[in-house]
């Protein structure tokens, strides 16, 4: 096989990713042609910004999800010929069936570049907006009564927000972030043999993947207390899911075995969310002290409503337009705060394909190779710039009105 | 006023405290403390000897105990093993454990002994942060003149063609961490096999095999354009989207107040409207932020230490925290709180000196 010369690698990457060209189509034709019609998300195509921001994006979304089929080789295997290969090189006498070219090169290690960057936009698209939504449980849970009641409460919590804030991030990440923390703890044994240690990760992890489940039971009871039955049904789901979600993620114990996590990918959703959380405690804060002043506000607790309810039901969703821009903006940043964790070989193992790790793993050798470190670096550059170029079209929709 | 700082002073006291006990805390957990025993004794020590050890080296005191020691407010005992050798933390090479002082905490003045560098916590630290001094010094330099200007030209005019270019830049480096750009730094202007130095060698243009250099370990004796321009480019990037956007909004909103309509409507020059009559309104939110840049930079000058082998401050955190150092770690920690803290308290200072419709009540 010849290697492939010039301009022909980046013709056959485009063709690599029909997928995702196809299902970018698909959203963004109709979407575009109905943006009058669709509220905030329309406004995202009435400028280029929203646009540009939105492709970004949404490639890699589409990617993440078509990993299987854009992939040329599987990302963790060595092939022969790829050592340091630069982009285009053909493998070295490759079987029946397999891709015959590196679109991208080879690493260090004689994996494809090219599948690790599809495969490691899979896993930062996974771990980024679930740990932002975490962040974002826990700031909007405990946000919402400091700004609402204030006091002591607000006090205590807002000298912990800027506590955490004050914490050199890097340092978390040092502390927290190591195999031998997960290690200690006293172990504790239930459910027959199973065993978990109360180390300061499973700990963290145990705080913070209580708070959706708290959230949702406080959002249906605030609202439906007046109906007994609907909202039995509702907390009775919540619950379920939220018991069998909080003992399968934070204590290793799913019967079913769908929800256990790596314990590096936990340790790092718990540190990504702490870190995350004060952020989003002081924007959901300072928008209920805004808000809460508003006159229908006042009305409804002239209606003599319960303050939960005013705080989820007539404060939350006011606070919408803000805190969906904010998220945009905190998924970029959580991505860049999980390249960091890779780049200085914290929490995924070593072999991982995501941007962090294969940076990390690539710069040891940059002044020489430069394209196994580069086209990770690039991917996390694109996505981050979409999500920025997102956050402000909808900003700036959001202002509009 | 006085009152006012007076209690962030106290806050400020009361966070550090908290902050580095948890860094205490979390550097003294058990598995660390075994890891610590077998890397400073041996590293094929039964549990029963790293038990020993700790107890010998006071380890098996309470936590809280020995965060008082580290403070200086507690004795620190002298221990004496079976073979009759005596320890306590605060011996030294050049003064032993039997004419050591019983306290040698912070109050004291002392951080310990750094594990790593054999060295006093004190020492380290003011070598490495001073490295690290020169490479904020020229970051700062850069940075702040470069994001304001890009910050005003775009917000004097918003909407032209100027803040629309000068817009996308800033937005793309808010978007391009150090260890992102640093990449591409290095592949473009540092690599013997990509990027431009190979066609500025063969044009005859430089001297060396690259542009720059990507490393600035040279740095640490010499500072020198082609080894330190990559280190700082990277992190001024990345910081200084930010700043210009931030400055850039201010700008474009001080540029809609009715004293600017009134000016313009008067006939003074534009030139004279932007710098006289704007540019101090427009300048408190970006002097905010640029103080609150400090700390974020902490994380970046990590990453750029790393990456250009430049053994500053954040060299000697990945040290001290990959090779669980205590007492480096403990002396690194208080330092950043304590930046992170000033920088925090000056900045509130400022905001209500540059504008005085806020009043410290």
């Amino acid at each position: 096989m010849e290697n492939l010369a010039g301009l022909d690698h980046l013709l056959k990457i485009t063709i690599r990713f029909w997928p995702v060209w196809v299902a970018m189509a698909i959203v963004m034709i109709p979407s575009f042609s109905t943006r009058r019609n669709t509220g905030l998300y329309g406004q995202i195509f009435e400028s280029r910004i929203g646009v540009i921001g939105f492709s970004l994006v949404s490639f890699w979304v589409f990617t993440a999800i078509f990993a299987d089929v854009i992939m040329t080789h599987d990302p963790y295997a060595t092939w022969g010929g790829l050592k340091n290969a630069l982009p285009g090189s053909a493998l070295r006498a490759p079987a029946e069936g397999i891709y015959p070219h590196a679109l991208l090169g080879g690493d260090n290690l004689a994996r494809d570049v090219f599948s690790r960057v599809v495969e490691g936009s899979r896993i930062v698209l996974t771990i980024s907006p679930i740990a932002t939504l975490f962040a974002f449980m826990v700031g909007i849970t405990l946000g919402l009564p400091a700004g609402y009641f204030g006091g002591r409460m607000d006090t205590a919590l807002t000298f912990i927000s800027n506590l955490i804030i004050a914490f050199p991030v890097i340092l978390l990440f040092y502390l927290l972030v190591t195999p031998e923390i997960r290690s200690g703890g006293p172990a504790f044994s239930f459910g027959g043999d199973h065993v978990w240690r109360a180390s300061v990760p499973n700990l963290l992890a145990a705080l913070i993947f209580i708070f959706p489940t708290i959230f949702f039971c406080t959002l249906w009871q605030s609202r439906f207390y007046v109906r007994p039955k609907l909202r039995n049904i509702l907390i009775a789901v919540t619950l379920v899911i939220g018991i069998w979600g909080y003992l399968g993620t934070a204590f290793d114990y799913d019967p079913t075995g769908l929800l256990l996590i790596e314990p590096g990918l936990k340790n790092i959703f718990a540190i990504v969310a702490i870190v995350g959380a004060p952020a989003k405690f002081r924007i959901v804060r300072g928008l209920t002290l805004d808000i809460k002043t508003r006159d229908y506000v006042a009305a409804a607790q002239t209606r003599g409503e319960r303050p939960w309810y005013i705080m989820l039901w007539e404060i939350l969703p006011n606070a919408r337009g803000p805190l969906i821009v904010d998220f945009c903006l905190r998924i970029g940043y959580t991505a860049i705060l999980l390249g960091a964790l890779g780049f200085f070989g914290l929490g995924l193992t070593p072999e991982s394909a995501d941007w962090g790790s294969t940076i990390n793993e690539a710069r040891r050798l940059l002044a020489l190779y430069s394209h196994p470190a580069l086209y990770p670096a690039l991917a996390l550059m694109t996505l981050v710039l979409g999500l920025n170029l997102l956050g402000d079209s909808l900003r700036e929709a959001s202002q509009k009105d | 006023m006085a009152h006012f700082i007076l209690r962030r002073l106290g806050v400020m006291l009361l966070t550090t405290v908290c902050l580095t006990f948890i860094v205490f805390f979390l550097t003294n957990l058990t598995p660390n403390l075994e890891k610590l025993a077998k890397s400073e004794a041996n590293a094929r020590m039964s549990d029963a000897e790293v038990t020993r050890w700790l107890a010998e080296h006071g380890y098996d005191q309470n936590v809280v105990t020995r965060y008082g020691q580290w403070l200086g407010i507690v004795p620190s005992p002298k221990l004496t093993d079976p073979d009759g050798v005596t320890y306590t933390r605060c011996a030294r090479p050049e003064r032993p454990a039997e004419i050591a002082p019983k306290f040698c905490g912070i109050l004291q003045g002392e951080l310990g002994f750094s594990s790593v560098f054999k060295i006093e916590v004190t020492d380290a630290i003011a070598n490495r942060l001073g490295k690290t001094g020169y490479l904020m010094l020229a970051v700062m330099c850069v940075m702040v003149p470069l994001a304001l200007l890009i910050g005003i030209l775009s917000g004097m005019r918003e909407g032209s063609l100027m803040d629309r270019v000068l817009s996308a830049f800033a937005i793309i480096t808010t978007s391009t961490p150090e260890y992102v750009s640093a990449i591409i730094l290095i592949a473009v202007f540092a690599s013997k096999n990509s990027g431009i130095s190979p066609h500025f060698v063969e044009w005859g243009l430089i001297e060396g095999p690259t542009l720059f250099k990507a490393s600035a370990a040279t740095a640490l004796r010499d500072i020198t354009f082609s080894n330190f321009t990559l280190p700082v480019t990277a992190l001024t990037l990345y910081g200084m989207g930010y700043i210009a956007r931030m400055t850039r909004a201010s700008m474009a909103e001080v540029m809609t107040q009715q004293y600017i309509r009134t000016a313009r409507l008067k006939g003074v020059p534009f030139r004279a409207i932007v710098l006289k009559h704007a540019l101090r309104n427009a300048m408190i939110t970006p002097f905010t932020i640029i103080m609150l840049q400090f700390p974020w930079l902490l994380t970046g000058v990590v990453i750029v230490e790393t990456i250009f082998n430049y053994k500053g401050f954040g060299w000697s955190l990945v040290q001290a925290a990959g090779n669980n150092d205590i007492e480096l770690l403990m002396g690194i920690s208080i330092v950043a709180v304590v930046v992170v803290l000033l920088t925090q308290l000056i900045s509130d200072i400022g905001y209500v000196y540059l504008n005085p419709r806020i009043r410290v009540s």
